[in-house]
């Protein structure tokens, strides 16, 4: 897949995916403790949304996110899909 | 080889009160550090009850200071007095109502042989609350607008001359409360008249966050060392009580054209409001460093001790780089101080070695 091909994945499919520059700046860490440099914030996450944290700080599209996800945690598609979505526009919401 | 001689530093603001710290306790705090047994520090305060007076560990000897509004004389005699008992080599003032004294008095002060890192007072007087927006539209920072009020009448009136509620009371130093309507408005105004003279001043309020920036401007008016930290917890008195470092471009590049602007010299902190945009808008400058200046050494970026080498015309320091997500949290802590002690301070204003051995038994 092309970076073009990424961003248009991404907007059809999540309109409110966050800046990808804002969430490569998040330090994760395994605990799933999370530091914003930026803005001096910090959050926890549990299993799943560290594991989508790390995705959105990749060049990928919401396809692979949420077949990445299905290889690592039980649920659908569409509720994975669904879900990724609500996560990602609460994660653009901090990340102003 | 020969020793090197040892620097004698005096600090103001040792007043470090749990609501609202002076910064001086924290300032030699960041020189013992830098410095060890190398640095004598002089405490200087305007209180017998000043605790930084009584930690020996950060401060070798102690002295009174006369009030700011005993007039700049009262303040310099009082100082010439000092240096004679302790040979000052630089001093750091630290509390906003001394500075204008402390910048006027730079010459005396540099005559004596005591040396300071200070701006002059027109950039002093440049930054003043009131003529931030001024400052800002030169610097090309956002700012909300500020307006000096004498009256309490105002709160009632301002709407017709387009404010709105919540806003922002100030003191010309120090004090803001954030009023949501014409009552508290008028309160605050009588309460920070009470406390510190007019004027008092509004000031439209901005939806946001704190971020500050602190840092020290060169004699050529270029900032060094900034250091940015978000507040994490405050005393009742919207202090840092807990904070933790960040890193921001758009701040730094805010600040430095602040600096520029100013054609600053010496150690300031910059307050800022980020907006739900992420757009800064300047609500203060401080003209010293402020209480929560430790921080500063616990990033590798000891901006006291860098003051102090800028000001005794050495290089300046190596810098460690930007390290976000180093967190401060304050304390509490009671010092056990023998009424002896307490007793020199008041009855000779010191707590100096010419003094040892006196004092109740």
């Amino acid at each position: 897949m092309k970076s073009g091909d990424v961003a248009a994945d991404m907007n059809d499919g999540a309109r409110a995916f966050p800046d990808p520059e804002a969430v490569g700046r998040l330090a994760l860490s395994d605990s799933g403790f999370v530091f914003d440099p930026v803005s001096g914030r910090s959050y926890s996450v549990n299993a799943t949304g560290l594991a989508l944290l790390r995705l959105l700080q990749k060049p990928v599209g919401i396809a692979e996110i949420v077949e990445a996800l299905q290889a690592k945690f039980e649920g659908d598609a569409p509720t994975l899909e669904r879900d990724v979505i609500e996560f990602a526009d609460v994660l653009r919401g901090q990340l102003k | 080889m020969m020793a090197e001689p040892r620097l004698t530093v005096a600090v103001t603001g040792m007043n470090a009160v749990p609501e609202n710290p002076g910064p001086g306790l924290a300032i030699a705090r960041c020189l013992r550090e830098a410095y060890g047994p190398r640095v004598r520090i002089v405490g200087l305060g305007y209180d017998a009850l000043d605790p930084g007076l009584y930690l020996r560990e950060y401060c070798d000897s102690a002295h009174m200071l006369s009030y700011p509004s005993s007039g700049s004389d009262a303040m310099i005699e009082r100082i010439a007095g000092i240096h004679a008992a302790e040979h000052i080599d630089l001093l750091i003032p630290c509390l906003d109502a001394e500075l204008p004294q402390m910048v006027g008095a730079a010459p005396q002060l540099a005559a004596m042989g005591i040396r300071t890192f200070l701006p002059n007072a027109q950039a002093l007087s440049r930054r003043a609350k009131e003529r931030l927006p001024e400052l800002c539209a030169l610097a090309g920072v956002a700012c909300p607008q500020i307006k000096p009020i004498t009256s309490p009448s105002f709160f009632r009136s301002c709407r017709a001359e387009g404010w709105s509620y919540p806003m922002v009371v100030k003191g010309p130093f120090y004090d803001a409360r954030i009023v949501r309507n014409a009552e508290e408005g008028a309160a605050a105004f009588q309460s920070i008249v009470a406390e510190w003279g007019l004027p008092v001043l509004a000031q439209r309020f901005v939806a946001g966050e704190e971020y500050n920036l602190c840092g020290v401007a060169d004699a050529d008016g270029r900032l060094l060392g900034e250091v940015m930290m978000k507040k994490r917890a405050l005393t009742a008195k919207g202090k840092a009580w807990a904070g933790v470092t960040i890193f921001d471009t758009g701040l730094a590049d805010d600040a430095r054209r602040l600096v520029k602007a100013l054609g600053w010299k010496g150690p300031l902190e910059v307050e800022m409001m980020r907006d739900a945009a992420g757009r800064y808008h300047l609500i203060e400058i401080n003209p010293r460093f402020p209480s929560w200046i430790y921080l500063s050494q616990g990033v590798g970026r000891n901006l006291p001790a860098l003051l102090a080498e800028i000001a005794l015309g050495r290089p300046v320091p190596a810098l460690a780089a930007p390290r976000p997500g180093t967190m401060f949290i304050r304390y509490a802590v009671e010092t056990i101080v023998p009424l002896g002690d307490f007793e020199k301070m008041i009855m000779h204003g010191a707590l100096s070695r010419q003094l040892e051995g006196e004092g109740v038994r």
